[in-house]
């Protein structure tokens, strides 16, 4: 047995003491649990909680997450235009243990075996399940774009495409920047996580300059043919707003970066030297669904039944948010990835129950982009299942997008924030 | 005789199970149906504490029927609720409006 002040120096070293209220052990792993959700992000978190409220507190629930704060990736590009810290986009993960009981481990999953049910962490422990739910965001393709791996692990050439230390490494870069520099980030071809995502970022990073540092440029340089989301919104403000400071170039796919020189290469276009480089690859599913083999169209994404969101390769494991294959036009977005925590906590805890999975499941998504500090557009969709067809789909005539950047949406999209982040976490 | 009488206690007590499971199911689907507002509106449609965005939790069923009716023909101006509040069947609203007028503020 553990004296009571090594249990507290340990739980303390892992961060878990605010959560000890509803662990079902004092600091140990429990060896099997109803349900383990892999990743606390807008999905997994959301499934934990869910899958808790919706079962009464009757299933007990293992979140396996690294960290002990949930950072958002929305709302992150202002961190990175310099009108929000990162301290107002971080909630701490203690409510979901404190106040819904769920077990927050605190270790990555190095390996999934479902044929026995069980899920091993990095830290050697192995956790049984009943129902397992997956949700391990995005991974880097980094074979896409040669040389970008070892740029990024140096902290030379910047993703932040997970927001958390990253984001503040390239806010240090932009500052670090003289003036007259240029700023280029390149998008990769869709799909991948956040489509109007690059788009905002360049709006926040013209923004700064356009205060801080008015003889520097923004370049974006898109693989796609066009502006992949809010494509006229986006481009009448850049407009209006960046003349001179922000252009956009379309169908220019970056395949290699030299990090000595500062350079990008394009598939087909002439190279380009920039003072900061945010270069995002290809992406995928997250490591863990790659490893285990969930990840089984084009060993990319991963297909689901989109009524309980099991996957189509292994029994009782269910995988949402931006790891999945996406429905047609379903966005990686972290507002879906909320809604599909909810989606798979009902149909978990009805399977779990002996009820009836919801025949009619429903997704939002609801996503705001400011295109300054204060002014935001936005895209909103709703998506139907449609169990003929067996996917979800848009409703026609519904969803939409903003006729034009307003700031009464600025308070709204930080409104959405501030709930989003409470109904996933708190 | 007596077995009979065992029988149809079992049959009716195994009815009214599921009887009380298929009513448990709808319960289930009408909240996690509800939950799809709770991303703007707050987990059981409690909303943080100075949101600008409303509570829905006690609203009253009759009122919330008619802002989604004003929402889906544009009596009632909005930056995102008139697109939503389309993508609902006339059913999913009432479930969603039922629910949280039961809720408490």
């Amino acid at each position: 047995m553990m004296k009571r002040r090594s249990f507290v120096q340990a739980s303390l070293a892992l961060g878990t003491l605010g959560g000890m209220v509803g662990c079902a052990t004092t600091g140990t792993i429990p060896s099997k649990a109803k349900v383990v959700v892999i990743g606390g992000g807008y999905g997994g978190a959301t499934a934990a909680k869910y899958v808790r409220m919706l079962s009464n507190y009757k299933i007990d629930v293992v979140l396996v997450e690294p960290n002990a704060n949930f950072i958002s990736c929305p709302l992150s590009n202002l961190v990175i235009g310099g009108s929000k810290t990162i301290g107002d986009i971080t909630t701490p993960y203690d409510n979901l243990s404190g106040k819904h009981g769920v077990t927050h481990v605190r270790d990555m999953v190095s390996s999934i075996d479902a044929a026995k049910k069980t899920v091993t962490l990095a830290g050697g422990a192995t956790i049984g399940y009943d129902k397992l739910i997956v949700s391990p965001g995005i991974d880097m393709l980094w074979n896409s774009i040669e040389g970008l791996q070892a740029a990024s692990t140096s902290g030379q050439i910047l993703q932040a495409w997970k927001a958390g230390p990253e984001t503040l490494a390239l806010r240090r870069q932009l500052e670090a920047m003289p003036d007259g520099g240029v700023y280029a980030i390149t998008v990769p071809l869709a799909p991948y996580r956040c489509p109007p995502g690059p788009y905002e970022r360049a709006s926040q990073v013209a923004h700064y300059f356009k205060q801080a540092k008015p003889k520097s440029k923004v370049l974006i340089l898109d693989a796609n043919p066009d502006v992949t989301s809010k494509g006229p919104l986006f481009k009448k403000f850049w407009a209006d707003n960046y003349k001179g400071i922000l252009e956009f170039r379309p169908n220019h796919k970056a395949i290699g970066v030299d990090a000595k020189t500062n350079i990008i290469k394009f598939e087909t276009e002439s190279d380009i030297k920039a003072n900061v480089l945010n270069v995002l690859p290809d992406m995928s599913a997250g490591a863990i669904a790659m490893k285990s083999g969930l990840a089984n169209v084009n060993n990319r994404w991963c297909n689901v039944n989109y009524q309980t969101f099991e996957s189509t390769a292994a029994k009782d494991v269910h995988v949402i948010g931006d790891s999945v294959l996406a429905a047609p036009l379903m966005p990686k977005s972290g507002h879906m990835a909320n809604s599909h925590g909810k989606v798979v906590a009902a149909a978990v805890v009805a399977q779990l129950s002996g009820m009836d999975v919801n025949p009619q499941p429903l997704l939002t998504n609801t996503c705001y982009s400011y295109v300054n500090d204060k002014l935001v557009v936005h895209v909103a969709s709703v998506h139907q299942y449609v169990a003929a067809e067996k996917t979800f789909k848009t409703v026609p005539g519904s969803g939409g997008v903003s006729t034009a950047p307003n700031e009464l949406e600025g308070v709204y999209a930080w409104n959405w924030a501030q709930n989003i982040w409470a109904d996933t976490l708190l | 005789m007596h077995i009979k009488t065992q029988f149809a206690a079992v049959l009716l007590s195994s009815l009214a199970a599921s009887a009380a499971m298929a009513q448990d199911s709808a319960a289930l689907h009408a909240r996690a149906l509800a939950a799809t507002c709770a991303n703007c509106h707050g987990t059981e449609g409690r909303t943080t504490d100075g949101s600008s965005v409303p509570s829905l939790a006690g609203m009253p069923k009759d009122y919330m029927l008619k802002q989604i009716k004003a929402f889906k023909d544009g009596s009632r101006p909005a930056t995102v609720m008139h697109q939503l509040s389309k993508g609902l069947t006339e059913q999913q609203v009432e479930t969603v409006a039922t629910y949280f007028a039961a809720q408490k503020r």
